[in-house]
């Protein structure tokens, strides 16, 4: 099908011009801080093929993956959820805290906490959502105020029972029993390859990111549900003539989306640490919304650009080692890779539309003739 | 116009083909690039000698000339466990891990740096340095820096719990973690037999600050910022700050603010906020102000040169962790009264030479007034009048007659 190659060579072209357009920046970059850029490459290339650093890699893109896919469910309904750091983290404290609480048997603790986590991180979203659909305040604001309140309201208060001893600042809620714990997936790496070295798992948490983009795939593509999510968000009015209440829609978007979100601080509470404490990691939901924009808010194109950028993040370490460029370089090349994605995308998306007016041309000279 | 487009993207794609497969040429060409500040230099022959054969040693204790002051507090004493193994001499590989912010805060990573900049040169060791990317990367970075070093200095409690996990799957490497005690209390023993914890009595050097604002203060208001809220560390210096204030003067009036709550860092690295706080105290009245705030106290002096400008009174900040007249943007260093300082410096010369001698030494080891881990900066000259009184009080904590509190209003 000559046609559905060329939209899939289109879709792909765009994300790959973002990355040739960053190396090539970059190169400048380094080149003018008198680095050489193909040695930076070439150590992170090197770095980012071991068996132990794909295994953090993996590890560092699945946060990331269902983070981009929380905020894409809010995207595919023309939502701009800026919320999912709350959400993630208020989910995380209340999943970390209620699993350290109880021990259920077996199997059973583990998905309590997984529900805990979703249900927390729905019921955040859900408050931007009721106040959007209920009040008409605009769920960028109302998420972004959400975020200061969970993070330095709600956990910050209810944090301090848990402080550690004298001597120690660690501080963090109860170390959740092994029974609530992912377990990880080591076994499978080692069917294929070989033992992996030292403090390296690899976290059961992927198995949970491939469901998420399973879920979301089929939610969005195949479902009626999905359908009415993506019409009521091109255009609610039209949306709403065809029968699709604009606000459930609303409302639904916001506690799927909130939902997901709360799955993304796993990897820290049930892979890491066993526990919320100062070394979760902070900064996710925001570079979600980035991953996000990347891979299209596709589940396939979201994974790509969730391991692109685990990967760019990961390569931080191995370049302050070598020295062979400042790290920075990291920071910078995910910064161009979005900004030229986003402008590819118009691109591509003029292309299109040009090309559906042409055939649309055509059809109806077809039709005079 | 279409075909041009296409021709474009044809480029583009045959361009990131050939730059990938440039990319995989390379992999295996040498990458030993010495331009950067870092080197990890394989440092050879020593690496198998260190601790195969564990000895005790009971005449350590003597060497270093902080050594023997270093158990100071009463109950810290049993806690120390022997140093254990041999010397590694000159030459060993170090690798140095930042907090987040990395060398550049002027304040606390810069003080971790300058100590290992000063070990470089005494014991021409190999450092190598890694600033996380993010939080979730303190675990990975460690290992990495255990697959190439003897020994492993994490700056920042942060590290802590990380570095108990790579510890004890790296038994030959030796870690060092700055603000943790690295004490598994209910034991009463080091986590583990190679990771020290390297902490400091902050509320002794914020007193002596504490002692120099109230003298110093014209409107007997002196006001507190504070990073972050609700861990207990930062509290210690609003304690001692107060202690030190109100031993000058018991009427003074301190008002105190904290940037962030606990699970909230970002305190620590918000200029802009630090500076939106100090502007309101100098506002009220404060006309000295202690920032314990790490980068975010640059705002604060910010703020005090606004202010002086604006209203022709001067007011004062006083730094924290390094002697930030010297580190501060020049335009603002005329108001730097005093800076309270944290060692963090001597702490990572000193870990490094016990390696070096032999002498390292498991758990906590805390460094204070007494041996010179914490104290006051005078550049800059503007204290230089009351140095003695200071200094009088330096002595009373030394001596014992005064015990400073480590929480707030105490």
């Amino acid at each position: 099908m000559p046609k559905d190659f060329k939209t899939l060579m289109l879709t792909v072209a765009a994300p790959a011009t973002a990355v040739v357009f960053a190396l090539l920046f970059s190169s400048l970059v380094l080149l003018l801080a008198g680095s050489n850029p193909i040695d930076a490459f070439a150590d992170m290339l090197e770095y980012g093929t071991r068996l132990e650093v794909m295994v953090d890699i993996l590890n560092r893109a699945v946060p990331l993956y269902i983070s981009g896919i929380a905020a894409a469910v809010g995207f595919r309904m023309n939502l701009f959820n800026i919320g999912v750091e709350g959400q993630y983290s208020m989910g995380a404290f209340f999943a970390a805290a209620a699993g350290g609480a109880i021990v259920l048997p077996g199997f059973l603790h583990l998905l309590f906490i997984l529900v805990v986590a979703m249900v927390v991180g729905a019921l955040w979203a859900g408050l931007a959502g009721w106040l959007k659909v209920a009040r008409g305040v605009n769920e960028v604001i109302s998420t972004i105020m959400l975020n200061f309140i969970a993070l330095g309201g709600v956990i910050a208060a209810l944090i301090v029972p848990w402080r550690d001893g004298e001597g120690s600042l660690n501080s963090g809620t109860k170390l959740i029993e092994d029974s609530g714990l992912l377990p990880d997936l080591n076994w499978l790496l080692e069917i294929f390859t070989r033992d992996i070295g030292k403090s390296r798992e690899l976290s059961g948490a992927l198995v949970l990111a491939v469901l998420v983009g399973i879920f979301y795939h089929l939610l969005i593509n195949r479902s009626r549900l999905g359908f009415d999510l993506r019409a009521s968000g091109m255009n609610p009015m039209a949306a709403k003539a065809g029968g699709v209440p604009p606000k459930q829609m609303v409302m639904l978007a916001m506690v799927v989306s909130g939902a997901i979100a709360g799955l993304v601080g796993m990897v820290d509470i049930l892979s890491r640490a066993g526990r919320y404490d100062n070394n979760f990691t902070p900064g996710l939901g925001f570079a979600g919304i980035a991953v996000a924009l990347l891979g299209r808010n596709h589940a396939v194109g979201v994974a790509f650009s969730a391991l692109l950028f685990a990967f760019l993040s990961a390569s931080s370490s191995i370049l302050q080692i070598t020295g062979s460029a400042s790290p920075e370089i990291v920071v910078i090349m995910q910064g161009i890779i979005l900004l030229v994605a986003v402008i590819a995308y118009e691109f591509v998306n003029r292309i299109k539309e040009r090309e559906v007016t042409r055939l649309a041309s055509l059809a109806v000279e077809g039709a005079d003739a | 116009m279409r075909n041009k487009w296409k021709l474009l993207l044809a480029l583009l794609a045959i361009f990131s083909l050939v730059a990938a497969a440039c990319g995989d040429d390379d992999d295996d060409t040498s990458t030993g690039d010495d331009s950067g500040e870092t080197e990890t230099d394989e440092g050879g022959e020593e690496e198998g000698a260190e601790d195969e054969a564990p000895e005790e040693e009971g005449d350590m204790e003597e060497e270093g000339d902080m050594e023997e002051e270093d158990s100071e507090g009463e109950s810290e004493g049993d806690m120390e466990e022997e140093a254990t193994g041999e010397g590694l001499g000159e030459g060993f590989n170090v690798g140095l891990t930042f907090d987040l912010l990395g060398r550049g805060d002027q304040s606390f990573n810069d003080s971790a740096a300058a100590g290992i900049d000063r070990a470089k040169e005494d014991f021409g060791v190999n450092v190598s340095e890694i600033t996380p990317v993010d939080a979730s990367a303190r675990g990975t970075d460690l290992q990495l820096q255990a697959e190439n070093a003897d020994l492993v200095i994490g700056v920042g409690f942060s590290f802590a719990a990380d570095a108990a996990t790579v510890a004890a799957e790296n038994p030959d490497v030796k870690f060092a973690i700055i603000d943790d005690s690295m004490m598994d209390f209910d034991a009463g023993e080091p986590i583990a037999p190679n990771a020290a914890g390297l902490v400091f009595s902050e509320e002794q050097g914020s007193y002596l600050v504490g002692v120099a604002a109230a003298l110093k203060t014209t409107t007997n208001k002196v006001g507190f910022i504070g990073g972050m809220a609700g861990i207990g560390l930062i509290e210690k210096f609003e304690a001692g700050f107060e202690a030190g204030a109100k031993s000058i003067n018991p009427d003074i009036e301190i008002v105190s603010q904290y940037i962030t709550e606990f699970p909230d860092f970002a305190g620590f690295e918000a200029p802009d906020r630090a500076k939106e706080i100090a502007s309101a105290m100098y506002e009220e009245g404060a006309d000295i102000i202690y920032a314990a705030a790490g980068l975010s106290g640059s705002g604060m002096f910010q703020a005090a040169a606004e202010t002086t400008e604006a209203t022709g009174t001067k007011v004062w900040g006083i730094g924290v962790d390094s002697d930030q007249y010297l580190t501060v943007d020049p335009a603002v260093q005329e108001y730097v009264l005093t800076s309270m300082l944290k060692r963090v410096d001597n702490a990572v010369y000193l870990v490094t030479e016990a390696v070096a001698n032999g002498t390292f030494v498991a758990g906590e080891t805390r460094y204070d007034l007494a041996s010179g881990g914490v104290g006051y900066s005078t550049s800059g000259g503007f204290i230089d009048d009351i140095t003695d009184q200071i200094d009088a009080a330096a002595d009373d904590i030394i001596s014992g007659a005064v015990e400073v509190p480590t929480t707030p209003g105490g």
